[in-house]
C-alpha cells in the first residue's frame, strides 16, 4: 500500500477538528500530500488550505497538476514568493504574505479563507514547522502555534502540521506534542 | 435594553458593529450612545474601519451616516474596499448617507477659517438637526481634528465635542470621530482635548518589527464595557476588517 493512501487511511480515524503533527521525509513528502489532498480532504468534502513556508505556492500547484489532483477547491496562504521576491505567475487561488516573520498575518489570510469557505469544513496544512523556525525564534513560534491550532479547533478544521524529520530538533519536537492532539510519521503508517 | 452581568452590574444596551473580533474585544459591541475617538496615524485603517461600522449599521437596518470632512464623499466612495457584504441599495434607500461637511459649513455660512464659540453652537445645532431628521443611529465624522483646526483652542474644542457628545447620546447615536495624528504622536490626539473628552478610544497604530510594518489596533479606553486593551493586529479584507492578537514574544519597544 502506497504512503498516501496509508496516510489518508490513518487521517480518516482521527476525529474532527484534530490537531495533528505529520513527520515526513523528503523522498515521501509529495506522497503525503497526495494522501491528505486528494484522498482524505477529498472523501471528507473538505476544502483545503495550504500555507507554504517552505517552498513557493506555485511549485506545489505545478506538482499537483502533475499529479492531476483537483485545484478547485485547495486554496493557498504563501508565505515565501513574496519574500523571494518571486516574479512568476500568481495562482488564482493563492493569497500572500509578504515574509514568514509575519506569523499574525499568516494567521490573518487563513481566517479570511476561513470565512470565503463558510460553506464546508476545512483542512488547514501548515507546510512546514521548520521552515518557519528559520525564519522565527522558537518562543514566538510556541505562541503562533498554541494560538493556531486552537483557533482552528474553534471552528471545527482539522490543522495538520508539517515536520520534515530531517530538521527537525528536540525544541520543534517538544513544541509539537504541546499543541497536537496526535503525532504521525508517514514513514511509519 | 439593560442585562444583568456575573459581576451582578447592568450590562449597557450594545451597539454591535459586526466587526466580529472588535465586538469580541468590547465585549458584546460599543455602548450605544457613546462618542468614540479612532484615531491613529495615515494608511492605519480608520477611515475603513468607520465604513464598516456603518455599513453593518445599515445591513440592521440602522439608519448611519457619513460626514467627510477632508475628502469628498465621491471620491472616498471610489476608494472604499468593496465588501462583499455591500448592497448599493443600502445608499438608495437613504440606510446610508454621506455629507460633505464643507457643504454644512456652506450652508450655515461659516466662511472663516476659525469658529467663534457661537459659531460651535451652531454646528453642533445644525449636526444634532442633521442627525434627527434622518434618525441616524450611527455617526462617523471623517476627521473630527479637520474641524478642530477651525476650532482652534482647547476650549472651543472640548465645548464642541463636550456638546456634541451629547446631544448624539441624547438621541442613542453612537458615533466614531476619526481622529488623525503624526506617528510620533505620544498622545491619542492632536489637541489633547478630545481623547479626554470622548467616551472611548480606538487607538490604531503601525508596528514595525524587525522591517515588517503591522497594522494594529488596541482599545484604550471605553466607558460603559469591559474591555480587553491588548494590542491587535488587523487585516483590511472584502470580508471587513480582521484581528488577531499580537504575539508577545515579537513585540520591541519603539513601535506606535
Amino acid at each position: 500500500m502506497s504512503v498516501s493512501v496509508r496516510v489518508a487511511q490513518r487521517l480518516e480515524t482521527l476525529p474532527e477538528s484534530s490537531a495533528i503533527a505529520l513527520r515526513i521525509r523528503a523522498d515521501n513528502y509529495f506522497d503525503t500530500i497526495r494522501g491528505i489532498l486528494d484522498s482524505f480532504a477529498l472523501n471528507k468534502g473538505l476544502d483545503s488550505i495550504y500555507v507554504t513556508s517552505t517552498i513557493p505556492s506555485q511549485s506545489i500547484v505545478n506538482a499537483l497538476e502533475v499529479l492531476e489532483i483537483d485545484l478547485e477547491k485547495i486554496y493557498f496562504v504563501d508565505c515565501v514568493s513574496q519574500f523571494m521576491m518571486d516574479a512568476s505567475s500568481k495562482h488564482e487561488n493563492a493569497i500572500y504574505v509578504e515574509s514568514p516573520t509575519m506569523l499574525e498575518n499568516v494567521m490573518l489570510k487563513v481566517e479570511y479563507l476561513i470565512r470565503k469557505t463558510i460553506d464546508r469544513n476545512d483542512l488547514v496544512i501548515l507546510d512546514s514547522i521548520n521552515s518557519l523556525a528559520i525564519h522565527n525564534s522558537t518562543k514566538i513560534l510556541s505562541e503562533f502555534l498554541h494560538m493556531f491550532v486552537n483557533n482552528l479547533r474553534s471552528k471545527n478544521a482539522y490543522a495538520i502540521i508539517f515536520s520534515m524529520e530531517e530538521y527537525e530538533s528536540d525544541e520543534i519536537r517538544n513544541i509539537m506534542n504541546l499543541v497536537c492532539d496526535e503525532t504521525i510519521s508517514a514513514a511509519e503508517v | 435594553m439593560a442585562e444583568e452581568t456575573i459581576a451582578g452590574g447592568s450590562k449597557r444596551d450594545r451597539c454591535i458593529t459586526g466587526i466580529d473580533a472588535l465586538d469580541n474585544i468590547l465585549d458584546g459591541g460599543i455602548p450605544r450612545g457613546n462618542t468614540v475617538l479612532v484615531t491613529g496615524s495615515v494608511g492605519t485603517g480608520k477611515t475603513t474601519l468607520c465604513m464598516e461600522f456603518l455599513v453593518h449599521g445599515a445591513l440592521d437596518a440602522e439608519n448611519c451616516l457619513f460626514i467627510s470632512v477632508t475628502e469628498s464623499c465621491d471620491k472616498l466612495m471610489n476608494n472604499i474596499i468593496p465588501y462583499e457584504f455591500f448592497d448599493e441599495k443600502l445608499i438608495k434607500q437613504g440606510r446610508l448617507v454621506f455629507i460633505d461637511m464643507p457643504v454644512i459649513y456652506a450652508q450655515l455660512g461659516l466662511e472663516e477659517l476659525e469658529f467663534e464659540m457661537e459659531e460651535v453652537d451652531v454646528l453642533v445645532d445644525a449636526l444634532s438637526d442633521i442627525v434627527t431628521e434622518l434618525q441616524t443611529k450611527r455617526l462617523v465624522i471623517d476627521s473630527i481634528t479637520s474641524v478642530c483646526y477651525r476650532l482652534r483652542t482647547q476650549e472651543k474644542i472640548r465645548e464642541f465635542i463636550l456638546k456634541l457628545g451629547a446631544v448624539l447620546s441624547a438621541q442613542g447615536c453612537t458615533s466614531l470621530l476619526v481622529s488623525e495624528i503624526s506617528p510620533a504622536e505620544e498622545r491619542y490626539s492632536l489637541f489633547g482635548v478630545e481623547e479626554a473628552i470622548a467616551d472611548g478610544i480606538v487607538f490604531m497604530g503601525n508596528l514595525e518589527r524587525r522591517g515588517d510594518l503591522l497594522r494594529t489596533l488596541q482599545v484604550v479606553k471605553m466607558r460603559g464595557t469591559m474591555h480587553s486593551r491588548a494590542k491587535y493586529v488587523l487585516d483590511l479584507t472584502h470580508c471587513g476588517v480582521l484581528l488577531v492578537p499580537l504575539l508577545k514574544g515579537g513585540s520591541v519597544a519603539g513601535g506606535v
